[in-house]
């Protein structure tokens, strides 16, 4: 590529206003623009929740949802999520009570390290709004952008199936 | 990167100085064109973000298109489709006209990263940024897919094949143009489309080799009368084997021609060798996969007529 001599001044840094519908809530901050939403998430409102891994969309522990869709938060400027409506695994339990998938994530001995858990949980919460009963190969899928290194998949297959049928139920 | 006070606010770099997101076309342009060359476009992000944290893209103003809502919709006008710079891979794989009229891409979408990925990624982000095996821009190849442009200067239509200078170089020029929409003809009733994709993983992992194939029948369905062939990554841009497509127009259907076709295009393709497989693993790949795809193509056309 050519190199072009460019007026860089032009364009002046300045804190933008952010406001994201975070678990229920409106939050308002002044960001640096090129703040991203992960770090926003865990730096700025303290949601350590959601992890960090590798930084650049392979691994799937940034994972929280976006307007109801299953995004990868380490890829997604927080001035892009502006107005949007954010889900992490913080806004999961109500009044104490845990959510059903992570009710059946624990159950089911879904949870070793811990670390893909909060986006793992997250992916099955996306799929479930949309399929409440999704077949296996169906489960499969939405966690494929999910990495877990230590339970090997099964138990965590097993926990989205049950945490269907209990929020099925309950429905009736 | 140290654990003490040395990345403070003032030390670090900023990887961009401002965010714009815009709702109207017009102010994006006029956004991009004060920026100078400085500014550039993001959709999903999904290729960007990891490009500009690799330092291989500066831009001082990062203009969001995503909320432009002219930019977001699956239209069918006329017998053409058009499918808008917002639109995501997960939206075109689970879209019902898209799954019916072009069976190749509501699957190669269906296929590209992971669901994280497809829920942020757009169609038409695949193509600008130009790598050769884009599981959504090989299907476009086959259905002679064009790009809507448009800058201050005015709107074109680009053939996606022209869409191509290099890997990872699009002839559209992101600090000042912004592709508002991808079209193309509807095949009609003798005509289908089908995808293949080999990876070592189902999910992220790019392909060792894609394709995508378009047939349109003869009435007596005993010919091909339009074949498109498309492979990827075997040359510098998805690559359109087009003495393949030429064997397969040329005479009547039967499983020798098929196999000849899968041959004459596994030696056009020009694959490199890297971690994802070998150039001759490649070549080889490209003909039994073709070969496969083909024969179901074939199949499913005649079963629609």
């Amino acid at each position: 590529m050519v190199e072009v001599e460019v007026p860089r001044e032009r364009i002046e840094v300045k804190e933008m206003k952010v406001r994201i519908h975070v678990n229920g809530s409106w939050v308002e901050r002044e960001i640096r623009p090129d703040l991203i939403l992960l770090d926003f998430l865990r730096e700025d409102l303290g949601l350590l929740g959601t992890k960090k891994g590798c930084e650049e969309g392979e691994c799937g522990v940034c994972t929280v949802l976006m307007n109801g869709k299953a995004v990868l938060s380490c890829l997604v400027p927080a001035l892009k999520a502006n107005g949007a409506e954010i889900l992490t695994i913080e806004g999961l339990a109500e009044r104490g009570r845990l959510h059903p998938i992570q009710q059946a994530f624990w159950e089911e001995g879904a949870v070793q390290c811990g670390y893909c858990t909060p986006g793992m949980v997250l992916s099955a919460k996306a799929l479930l709004d949309e399929h409440p009963e999704p077949p296996t190969e169906e489960i499969k899928e939405a966690i494929s952008g999910n990495l877990c290194r230590c339970t090997g998949y099964g138990r965590i297959v097993r926990a989205i199936e049950v945490a269907s049928e209990r929020m099925g139920k309950k429905k009736g | 990167m140290p654990l003490g006070g040395e990345s403070s606010d003032v030390l670090k770099a900023m990887d961009w100085k401002a965010y714009e997101k815009p709702n109207d076309l017009r102010e994006a342009l006029r956004l991009l064109e004060q920026a100078c060359g400085m500014g550039r476009v993001i959709a999903g992000g999904t290729d960007l973000m990891p490009q500009v944290r690799r330092g291989e893209c500066h831009a001082d103003l990062l203009v969001d298109i995503t909320g432009i809502a002219a930019l977001k919709g699956i239209k069918e006008e006329d017998g053409w489709i058009f499918i808008g710079a917002g639109v995501t891979h997960a939206e075109v794989a689970g879209h019902p006209v898209l799954q019916r009229e072009a069976k190749a891409l509501a699957e190669g979408c269906r296929k590209v990263g992971s669901p994280q990925i497809r829920n942020m990624g757009t169609l038409v982000g695949n193509v600008v940024t130009a790598q050769p095996a884009a599981d959504g821009a090989i299907p476009l190849m086959v259905l002679e897919a064009g790009l809507q442009v448009t800058s201050n200067q005015g709107e074109r239509w680009v053939p996606l094949e022209d869409a191509y200078e290099g890997i990872g170089f699009s002839s559209i020029d992101a600090t000042r143009e912004i592709v508002t929409r991808v079209r193309f003809q509807k095949l009609g009733e003798r005509a289908e489309t089908g995808f293949f994709r080999m990876a070592r993983r189902k999910a992220l992992a790019l392909p060792v080799v894609n394709g995508a194939v378009s047939i349109t029948l003869s009435p007596s369905g005993k010919r091909v009368e339009k074949a498109r062939i498309a492979l990827g990554p075997v040359a510098e841009k998805p690559f359109r084997s087009r003495e393949a497509e030429a064997r397969l127009e040329s005479g009547d259907l039967s499983h020798e021609i098929l196999l000849a076709v899968s041959r004459i295009a596994s030696e056009e393709a020009n694959p490199r060798t890297s971690d994802r497989g070998g150039s001759a693993y490649r070549k080889e790949m490209v003909r039994v996969q073709l070969f496969r795809l083909l024969e179901k193509v074939v199949k499913e056309a005649r079963e629609k007529g």
